[in-house]
């Protein structure tokens, strides 16, 4: 995806003049307007370098923070079939989060960088992961609604005005369908099982569903870089757009459950031809985007104990590579 | 613009083949050691669902770019010579096969 490195075989002048800036600024705004990609070392505004580098190493960082929720019920999978499936599923969000951080790389950023602000507590990831996961229904609830909510988001980012984006996107909608399949035929099994199991696709429905409606960012009125994103290309639909077709789709599918969606304000909108649907609960939202999620420490720990733990991995190989290859330069 | 630390592996640019007879196409990159190992992570990272028969890797800092900036002067003398188009010679249309 073309690299970091590529970037210091070329002799870019480091200032430019502001007017060259300006008609550098103008040039590139025509660019993405006709819907052309901007690739990793083309001349683009710094403020359009940030936000891509924002918004993809939160995106990273999430597919990277997904697997813990789902981690921990590898082990206590209901059957060999469940445990497979599983594994695939929290390997392919490890391999989504390589595919954002190798993206997020090409804008000038470093892998150590991103991690150590995860590690550290100064990144931010999507808010859904800092939620428990309680019982095996959960696992249904997170493939079906978390990862649908997912595919909703990402579906119009794979024509995202940065190429490297655009392509990682591409690639992780073509993997995403199958979490969220594999989490609907569990709920499936659950909600036409024994009533205990019913009752805990109901919990696990009734714990998710708020959290997941969250996952789309706060409303359109309160998204203060939409429109800038928006213009940019970055972003492609609104927060607002993106929860009301999630909305649309996920209903008939809880019906086809027999499960209750947890809304008491939900209901078809003939006019609209949409659900309507209630007030999200704000507070809670941004009281976990700071970090105040039931579990969030537990997550940022779990993963800074993985990182840990395999260091000696990392300083081995290092070693072997250096041992191999005395002349070759590592980095 | 931040430069990876001397702590991290080097980054290689991976290559698959996805079938026979097809040329081998960039996928994105890998962190990885050595070559061997830049092998095997790109095996884990892009061939998850058989998307790939053969797999090459070349570090990062060994591709040499032309310059996007410089993109126009550079294609310039392709577009200037149109006539290289089969479609720059007029034939009339009763002849046939050409």
């Amino acid at each position: 995806m073309y690299t970091t490195e590529l970037q210091s075989h070329q002799d870019k002048p480091t200032a430019v003049a502001d007017t060259e800036v300006e008609a550098l600024t103008d040039a590139f705004e025509a660019r993405v307007a006709a819907d052309e990609f901007i690739e990793p070392n083309d001349w683009m505004p710094e403020a359009y370098r940030r936000t891509l580098v924002r918004q993809i190493s939160q995106h990273a960082h999430s597919e990277v923070v997904g697997m813990l929720p789902e981690g921990n019920w590898i082990s206590r999978a209901p059957s060999l079939r469940r445990k497979a499936v599983l594994l695939a599923k929290v390997q392919d969000e490890g391999g989504h989060g390589l595919y954002l951080y190798a993206a997020a790389e090409t804008l000038g950023t470093s892998r150590e960088e991103m991690i150590q602000a995860l590690h550290s507590g100064r990144a931010k990831y999507s808010t859904i992961f800092n939620y428990p996961t309680l019982t095996w229904a959960d696992i249904g609830a997170i493939g079906w609604l978390v990862d649908g909510a997912a595919i909703m988001n990402q579906v119009p980012l794979q024509r995202t005005s940065y190429g490297p984006y655009a392509r990682a996107m591409v690639r992780v909608c073509k993997e995403e369908s199958f979490h969220q399949r594999q989490g609907y035929e569990i709920m499936m099994a659950m909600a036409n099982g024994t009533p205990e199991q019913h009752d805990m696709a109901q919990d696990a429905l009734n714990r998710w569903w708020w959290p997941s409606l969250m996952m789309f960012g706060p409303t359109d009125d309160n998204s203060p870089n939409t429109e800038q994103s928006m213009r940019w290309r970055i972003k492609r639909e609104t927060n607002d757009e993106i929860r009301q077709r999630f909305v649309d789709v996920t209903v008939p599918q809880a019906d086809a459950l027999g499960l209750k969606i947890p809304d008491a304000a939900l209901k078809w909108n003939a006019e609209r031809k949409q659900y309507d649907f209630g007030e999200i609960d704000w507070s809670e939202f941004w009281a976990v985007v700071k970090g105040e999620g039931p579990v969030a420490k537990e997550r940022i720990k779990a993963r800074v104990d993985a990182w840990k733990n395999g260091a000696w991995v990392r300083e081995a190989a290092a070693a072997h590579a250096a041992k191999q290859n005395p002349i070759k330069k590592v980095a | 613009m931040d430069k990876a630390s001397r702590n991290e592996w080097p980054l290689w640019e991976v290559f698959i083949r996805s079938k026979g007879g097809l040329a081998h196409k960039h996928v994105g990159s890998v962190h990885a050691s050595d070559e061997k190992l830049a092998i095997r992570h790109a095996r884990d990272t892009y061939t998850r669902r058989s998307e790939g028969v053969s797999i090459w890797v070349v570090q990062s800092s060994q591709i040499t770019a032309s310059d996007p900036a410089q993109s126009g002067p550079m294609f310039e003398p392709a577009e200037s010579k149109i006539y290289r188009h089969p479609t720059f010679y007029k034939i009339p249309d009763n002849v046939k096969n050409i």
